[in-house]
């Protein structure tokens, strides 16, 4: 059985689903982190399959669009060797009445090992993870304003790539932390991680009221916030947050928090640049910088292949 | 021979030997690939201590393993590392112990999504028998007979000197 207090871990605490950053041990990420990088020799190589799931089906349940997180999670269940299928469900049962929990059950009784979901709603894959049968592991592809707990390792482990030691390290997420399960995963796993000094920086509208809460400093200015960061995350700017009270304009929010080479030099010499993507060039980031020599944007998609393959072996791998 | 007065013969007399059988016959450019992580220590040895051209590769064969759905995954994943074309190659594969044969099977799988090699052999420290496939060593220090309830592994002492141990068998 699973505990209560941990629903990702087993009784042996190895884990059994990845929900969320918060909440998991250090030796869980670091393991998850370690694997990966096996992973990544695999991925450069001329076959890029080992047969470690084979037979194992996995199935993408994606209530709410994202074309690149889908396509990396079925890569990687490929290169393991799995089956997988991928379903986009906002156009499917649901929209006939189905619950979740029925598609869910209707899945399993096709011998599904293994359930990679997003969900527009907080906690939908808790809910799944709580209904599922006891042999079938639940990843997190982002769940609403949540958590991305995948996203969130491969930015550790792009960080861990780049500059080794979490514990020198000052790290600044830039943006719409309000609304971004993306912020809240890295937070949760930079600081589990030993960083010492991680630093938001938004519009006050952008940024939650109680984010102080996770050990982060807050800014709203992004000159005071880049001042001497080893690394610094630009979030995505949701074009439809546009269209509330919360901001004036895309080209307003670019002049005072578009991350720009005039503001990026601010931050050390050899800082590096995450983005999630997809990126809205010119409004929370300069084309400069995003294709620039400090930019890591396109190492952390390849990177988040190894890290879901790292993540898919290891909740296979793990038995009640 | 046998360990019932449990005592485990000397690793670095049988790594004496294996070096013997293989220097009188592996091609002079052989490539060796250590099998982690006392493999990969005497295909090093190896390297610096026999004749010809040998370049060294190294497998953890965690990811060819056949019971994820058992063992899970090994807590402690290395990464493998081929830096020569196996295509065309000789190779011999060094590890410490062979038993089952299951760890072989799965290194053999893992050269392969490396390219075709001319020829793979084996070379092990000890063959402790108990073969569960037809897997069979070209070169082996010593034939060695151990009670089936412990692990025997090699292990390196700082002076880079082999010794054998044994343990009762983890859980994972």
């Amino acid at each position: 059985m699973l505990s209560k207090k941990n629903l990702q871990l087993n009784d042996n605490g190895d884990l059994h689903h990845l929900l969320a950053i918060e909440g998991l041990p250090k030796r869980i990420i670091e393991r998850i982190l370690d694997t990966a990088e096996s992973f990544v020799g695999i991925n450069e190589r001329e076959v890029k399959v080992v047969p470690l799931l084979r037979g194992k089906s996995i199935f993408n349940i994606f209530f709410e669009n994202s074309t690149r997180t889908r396509t990396t999670f079925e890569i990687a269940a490929k290169r393991l060797s799995a089956d997988v299928v991928s379903l986009d469900v906002q156009r499917s049962s649901t929209n006939k009445g189905e619950t979740i929990l029925d598609t869910i059950a209707n899945l399993t009784a096709m011998h599904a090992d293994m359930f990679v979901v997003r969900h527009s709603e907080s906690g939908a894959p808790y809910l799944i993870a709580q209904h599922a049968a006891p042999h079938v592991h639940v990843v997190n592809a982002g769940d609403g304003r949540h958590e991305h707990p995948t996203q969130g390792l491969l930015d550790v482990f792009t960080i861990r790539r780049y500059k080794k030691d979490f514990t020198r390290l000052t790290v600044a997420i830039v943006g719409d932390v309000l609304h971004s399960r993306v912020a809240r995963s890295q937070i949760h796993a930079l600081t589990t991680l030993g960083v010492p000094e991680v630093r938001v920086i938004g519009p006050r509208t952008l940024l939650p009221a109680d984010i102080e809460r996770l050990g982060v400093r807050v800014f709203t200015s992004l000159e005071e916030g880049l001042k001497g960061v080893d690394v610094v995350t630009m979030l995505r700017l949701q074009n439809e947050r546009m269209t509330g009270a919360l901001l004036p304009s895309a080209s307003e929010y670019f002049s005072r928090y578009g991350l720009t080479p005039q503001k990026l030099a601010l931050a050390k010499p050899d800082a590096i640049v995450l983005h999630p993507g997809p990126m809205n060039r010119g409004v929370e980031i300069d084309s400069a910088v995003a294709d620039g020599s400090q930019s890591v944007i396109l190492p952390q998609v390849t990177y988040g292949i190894a890290i879901r393959m790292a993540v898919m072996a290891i909740l296979a791998g793990a038995t009640r | 021979m046998s360990t019932m007065d449990n005592t485990l013969p000397d690793a670095e007399a049988l790594f004496a030997e294996l070096k013997a059988q293989m220097a009188s016959s592996i091609a002079f450019d052989a490539k060796l690939v250590g099998v982690f992580s006392g493999g990969a220590w005497l295909a090093d040895r190896l390297k610096a201590e026999l004749d010809g051209e040998h370049e060294v590769g190294y497998i953890d064969v965690s990811f060819y393993r056949d019971d994820l759905s058992t063992s899970g995954l090994k807590s402690n994943v290395r990464s493998t590392q081929i830096p020569f074309s196996v295509e065309g190659a000789h190779i011999v594969i060094v590890d410490d112990v062979l038993f089952t044969g299951r760890s072989i099977r799965a290194a053999v799988n893992t050269l392969f999504d490396y390219g075709r090699p001319a020829s793979v052999q084996l070379a092990v420290l000890v063959d402790r028998g108990g073969r569960e496939l037809p897997i069979a060593a070209d070169y082996v220090g010593m034939p060695l007979i151990v009670a089936t309830d412990l692990m025997l592994a090699l292990s390196k002492n700082d002076g880079g000197k082999f010794a054998l141990t044994t343990e009762p068998w983890k859980a994972r």
